[in-house]
């Protein structure tokens, strides 16, 4: 398979994580939607690398990409806890301190 | 139209989806394609059900499909460290860490909003087509790689390569140890921001903490 299909599956991904994002309430599926995204360029470094030089650059940006995605996870799931705590909702659109 | 005929024709899309992206993959490019076909089946079929799906449990283990589908992507573009990673870190840990949001948050069964998904999904689809198509009627992308012929090479691969890149001075080492350190900070502030204050724990009788 050349690049151009590796290219086309990770632009689906990122479009399916856009809609995950734009589409559902829940707090939860925005962190779902932005580790497709993650992946999805992930699959885009590891793809130009390979198809280029081959050398180790992409591969590298693709596994700092999975260190700070890790690092995202846990500290946007420690958020949704005590914004859970605060407000007694997962929805971040009910969260309107500052509206008021 | 009700609920369970709507999941019937999703789920059948998803089949003839899966079906043909396994059929224009072996007719591309025979056991190679078909693999890819496979990859590309749980990838993008992983995420649709993940977005589709009203309970987000069933969303959250639909992701696990997407992840080890790009797992193999990994291992298809000779990556088998970052294949491994990817199962590692994505499916054992970030997995678990929104299953653990999921048990730790109320059971939120919103109804599905077609309102809102199907025209996400449409709109998004067609913007995410037209520049698909701008692109590949202006970019022609490279149709084979560079050296190898598809294998993963044996033994060690290039996760050697990888941990020869991460402590050679003249490479990745200043990187490599920046990660370690936004990770730790990450990881205990993670923990500072979720922990319990000790008011909560014991509603009368302030017991000092700094809140």
């Amino acid at each position: 398979m050349g690049l151009g299909a590796y290219v086309a599956v990770s632009a689906g991904l990122f479009a399916i994580g856009i809609v995950a994002i734009i589409t559902r309430r829940n707090v939860l599926y925005i962190l779902m939607g932005i580790e497709m995204i993650l992946n999805a360029a992930n699959i885009n470094f590891v793809a130009f690398n390979r198809f280029g030089d081959n050398g180790l650059d992409g591969r590298m940006f693709a596994i700092f990409t999975i260190i700070l995605a890790a690092a995202e996870a846990a500290v946007a799931l420690a958020i949704v806890l005590n914004a859970f705590h605060l407000f007694d909702t997962v929805k971040p659109s009910e969260a309107d301190f500052l509206r008021e | 139209m009700d609920q369970a005929n709507l999941q019937r024709i999703f789920y059948g899309a998803l089949g003839v989806l899966t079906l043909g992206f396994l059929g224009v993959g072996l007719a591309s490019a025979g056991a190679t394609g078909l693999a890819f076909g496979l990859f590309a089946a749980l990838t993008l079929g992983g995420a649709l059900v993940c977005v589709w799906e009203r309970s987000v449990v069933r969303s959250a283990f639909s992701l696990m499909a997407t992840f080890m589908g790009i797992a193999g992507f990994f291992v298809l573009l000779e990556s088998d460290f970052l294949a491994m990673a990817q199962v590692l870190i994505y499916v054992g840990g970030i997995l678990a860490l929104l299953l653990f949001g999921v048990m730790l948050t109320p059971p939120d069964m919103e109804e599905r909003s077609l309102k809102r998904v199907l025209p996400g999904l449409v709109l998004v689809g067609a913007a995410t087509g037209w520049i698909g198509l701008e692109v590949a009627n202006s970019v022609t992308w490279a149709s084979t790689s560079v050296p190898g012929d598809g294998r993963v090479e044996a033994g060690f691969g290039n996760a050697q390569r990888i941990g020869v890149g991460f402590l050679a001075v003249d490479q990745y080492v200043v990187a490599f140890e920046l990660a370690a350190v936004v990770l730790t900070v990450a990881l205990v502030a993670a923990v500072y921001i979720a922990r319990r204050r000790r008011e909560d724990l014991r509603p009368e009788g302030p017991v000092g903490g700094e809140r």
